[in-house]
């Protein structure tokens, strides 16, 4: 073990914020769907990454700036998280099902990236990429930034809807007991079909800023996975804050650990946490 | 059972010649892969399938035997046959220790369970990949001797991996008969009702987790050696844990044999479609499959094949569908004579009215509402003890704390003069104290007579399988319902319900049967039913404390009452008395009862002390 500089670990605790806002806008979506729709939408992931493959595709052979691309994949996103919605609920599938047909789900978006781009590494050449600001002796990478930016963005805002909107108190009432929110006149099914849509377009943004910064290959869907959900799960289940914040400290523990110890460490951090918050805290996220 | 071992047996010995026959390698490699793939499934719905507890981390055992296997085989020279064993154990272990963790909280359950072995995999992986048991480069066993037990090394490993199979297999069908495994049935459809019914749930989900954990282990340790290079990433993945899942879900979770037609139909899916693109095809492929399975056919092939084939030899027997109550018949004639409780009747009645249960300074607190405030009570033998109060005054709280099913907060339960109080709810139950729920709560998967014979099986009368049933058809016979000893729960209606919950509770022979507000929902005439049923049965010897609001039973049926109000204990002795009380009146009604006139006696569900008023004046 050999500890390092101020400047490096200040740098990795900014590297960890970094990735932990992509970890916060992956999750919010997750933990939304979990938390008020009762749907564990493993899905999400294979959904940011085929957001990802699109903004690669639109970039780099059609020569789209890479965030004007949000344009199309936010609301053709939202369709689609319409669409699962309405089959998920047209088959009354149970929350455990729920992780089952969305598995099935994401082993057909990974076959058909294989399929369209191949299993090859890809990476976006953004002209955002190039860039990189500088304060003091540390840097800030533009697509990490952007990352940042939106996730926290995107957090507050969804966290400021739910919280004092008409729409986000009907949909929390939904949530929280749907045949009590329906005799007052909520029209649930409605805003469970609006809420799955915007947690798909969640994922098309998290896409977005995926391609920005890392290097895609189908196979990373599954990569996501395990420190997204300890993100979720320590964050609390349908609190649009949760996963920011969460993903934030698992972020720049791992950060912090890599710099401290090897990077092969880090995992233990965020699974060791998961592990701790579901035999220590498990109302918390039940 | 025993013919399906000897089938099980049959088809691995005729297997076993495979390598004989001179077949081109290649078919013993994707035979490898299906049996491969067919213990794995079945090692995981052991624990998975069976008691409903879905685990994500099957790869942690699999890979824990793979690594104990290269570790043992290349750095101490171990033959490589000798590690197998050595990778069960050192999987199980570790499964076991995970389980004792994992079971102890209650909240971990379904889709909690399966994250918590999900991030346990990557823990063990990351352990793993930077401790000297891999350190990063992997582990590479080619040098390692091939035992010769087939004419070749495919041959070898293919007869390896159906011994794997076969060993699992077994171990899946013999659970599936046992005790263990009804148990860990009863836990899939209601761990709180099985426990309560006297099924160890602890001991019973570790066992199957160590089991099956094990189990992995022992194919981890074969497929070590047939990859002959192990590596943390490609062995600790979440494709290998989903993909076991998907292999049980299609082919029937709640069989011995579904895994191994998924496993099948799986494999061979994917090994058609190999090489290039068509193996991105056969992904895709078994990504709708597993969705039309879930969506369409929830019970799995094997699920649905049994049920079109139990529907189809049941409808020409229709006609001589009096075969099966015939059956039933024969110990229900007896039933009423010498029916089991007779036996606890037998004890002479000198001791009739000793204290047989005894609550002292009771208190259960749930987050600062406190429910029971200091309750002490006692139950004779013999009696009927009745237990009112308006809603919410603890009575049924009362029953679940009895009954193990909370733990009191502080207070002391006796049961036979032993400590019940903080005792697992299975061993009360085992020590004979039975209780019914105020909502039916049956186990939605199992037939009626299923649902009867477990608390037999369980509870205190802790009877092998075959004389449970035996008992079971008794009770049947004697709450009216042989007619639907093998329709499910959820095709009975409340009445046939509520005395599903009479019978299971009496099968298991208990000395002191709770029953809480069973005649609640039921019309006056189902009401009379009711009644005359709990006289029988306290005919018989029966202690019975009885919670209910239809004042007419109260009256015509108990010994004593005790009155609870918010959490204690307001009054307490013959019911004529204790309805008279004014503290007992204002309880109820918030006012002093003097002026008010009789209620109607018609009314079946008249408001307490109207109805105990009416009786006192009649």
């Amino acid at each position: 073990m050999n500890f390092p500089s101020a400047t490096l670990l200040a740098q990795s605790v900014l590297a960890g914020l970094f990735t932990g806002a992509l970890y916060g806008l992956l999750g919010l979506g997750l933990s939304l769907s979990w938390g008020m729709l009762r749907q564990i939408n493993l899905a999400h992931f294979a959904l940011a990454f085929l957001g990802a493959y699109l903004t690669y595709e639109l970039s780099s052979h059609r020569g789209i700036d890479p965030l004007l691309t949000l344009a199309v994949i936010v609301p053709l996103f939202f369709v689609l998280g319409v669409a699962l919605h309405w089959v998920l609920t047209r088959f009354r599938v149970s929350p455990f099902n729920s992780l089952l047909v969305t598995f099935g789900i994401t082993v057909i978006i990974e076959a058909l990236l294989q399929w369209t781009w191949t299993a090859d590494y890809r990476k976006l050449e953004s002209s955002y990429a190039e860039h990189k600001l500088q304060i003091g002796p540390l840097f800030l990478p533009v697509p990490e930034l952007i990352t940042l930016v939106l996730g926290v963005g995107i957090s507050l805002a969804v966290w400021f809807a739910l919280r004092s909107t008409d729409l986000g108190k009907a949909m929390r009432a939904a949530a929280e007991d749907a045949p009590i929110a329906a005799a007052f006149g909520v029209n649930q099914n409605a805003l469970a079909l609006m809420l799955s849509g915007l947690n798909a377009a969640l994922a098309g943004v998290a896409g977005v800023c995926i391609a920005l910064a890392y290097t895609l290959s189908p196979s990373q869907i599954y990569a996501w996975i395990g420190v997204v959900f300890a993100a979720v799960m320590l964050g609390g289940l349908g609190r649009p804050l949760g996963p920011l914040i969460a993903g934030c400290v698992i972020g720049v523990t791992e950060a912090v650990t890599m710099t401290v110890t090897a990077p092969s460490w880090a995992p233990l951090v965020s699974f060791s946490l998961l592990m701790f918050v579901l035999l220590v805290r498990p109302g918390r996220v039940a | 059972m025993k013919r399906a071992f000897l089938i099980v047996l049959a088809a691995g010995a005729g297997l076993a010649v495979v390598p004989w026959l001179g077949l081109p390698a290649f078919y013993e490699s994707i035979l490898y892969l299906v049996l491969h793939w067919i213990a794995l499934a079945t090692s995981w719905n052991l624990l998975s399938g069976y008691s409903g507890y879905f685990s994500f981390g099957h790869g942690a055992f699999f890979g824990i035997g793979m690594y104990t296997t290269a570790t043992l085989a290349t750095r101490f020279d171990i033959p490589f046959l000798w590690t197998l064993p050595a990778a069960a154990v050192v999987a199980a272990l570790v499964g076991a220790l995970l389980g004792a963790v994992a079971f102890r909280v209650q909240a971990v359950r379904a889709e909690l369970f399966s994250l918590l072995t999900l991030a346990a995999t990557f823990v063990v992986a990351t352990i793993i990949l930077n401790t000297p048991i891999d350190g990063g480069p992997g582990v590479y066993m080619s040098a390692v001797a091939v035992p010769q037990i087939g004419p070749t090394a495919a041959g070898t490993f293919y007869l390896l991996a159906l011994c794997a199979a076969v060993l699992t297999v077994l171990a899946a069908l013999a659970v599936y008969h046992s005790r263990f495994g009804t148990g860990l049935f009863a836990i899939h459809d209601d761990e709180d009702v099985a426990e309560v019914m006297g099924v160890p749930t602890y001991r019973y989900k570790l066992g199957a987790f160590a089991l099956s954990s094990g189990l992995a282990g022992v194919v981890g340790g074969v497929h070590a050696l047939f990859i002959s290079y192990v590596t943390t990433g490609d062995t600790f993945t979440i494709a290998m844990p989903l993909t076991v899942v998907l292999m049980a879900v299609l082919g029937g979770t709640r069989h011995w044999a579904g895994p191994i037609v998924g496993a099948t139909a799986i494999t061979l899916l994917l090994y058609a479609f190999t090489g290039g693109d068509s193996a991105i095809i056969g992904k895709g492929l078994t990504g709708l499959v597993l969705i039309a399975v879930i969506l369409f056919m929830p019970q799995g092939l094997l699920g649905q094949a049994l049920k079109w084939w139990s529907a189809r030899r049941d409808a020409p027997a229709a006609p001589a569908a009096s075969a099966a109550p015939a059956h039933a018949e024969a110990p229900a004639a007896s039933a009423h004579a010498a029916a089991p409780v007779a036996a606890a009747s037998a004890r002479p009645a000198a001791n009739a009215g000793e204290v047989l249960l005894r609550a002292e300074g009771v208190r259960k607190s749930f987050k600062g509402v406190h429910a029971l405030r200091g309750v002490s009570l006692e139950v004779r033998r013999g009696e009927i003890l009745g237990l009112l109060g308006p809603n919410g005054s603890g009575k049924s709280t009362f029953i679940n704390v009895a009954s193990g099913h909370y733990a009191v907060t502080a207070g002391l339960i006796e049961f036979e003069g032993r400590r019940i109080s903080g005792v697992p709810a299975h061993r009360i139950a085992q020590g004979g104290i039975a209780r019914t729920y105020q909502i039916p709560r049956p186990f939605a998967h199992l037939t009626v007579l299923e649902n009867v014979a477990l608390p037999a099986m369980f509870g205190a009368a802790a009877l092998d399988r075959q004389t449970a049933e035996a008992e079971a058809w008794q009770w049947l016979a004697f709450t009216g319902l042989t007619e639907r000893a093998h329709a499910l729960p959820a095709d009975l209606n409340l009445h046939q319900r509520k005395f599903l919950e009479f019978a299971r509770a009496l099968a298991s022979r208990p000395q002191v049967l709770m029953l809480d507000e069973v005649l609640s929902g039921l019309t006056p005439s189902e009401i009379d039913e009711a009644v005359a049923l709990i006289r029988r049965i306290r005919d018989q010897g029966a202690t019975i404390v009885f919670v209910e609001h239809v004042m007419r039973a109260v009256m015509a049926l108990c010994d004593r009452i005790v009155v609870f109000n918010r959490g204690e204990v307001l009054a307490e002795g013959v019911p004529h008395d204790v309805m008279q009380r004014p503290e007992v009146v204002s309880a109820y009604l918030g006012q002093a009862m003097e002026e008010r006139a009789p209620v109607a006696p018609a009314s079946a569900h008249a408001v307490v002390p109207n109805a105990g008023k009416e009786l006192a004046h009649a």
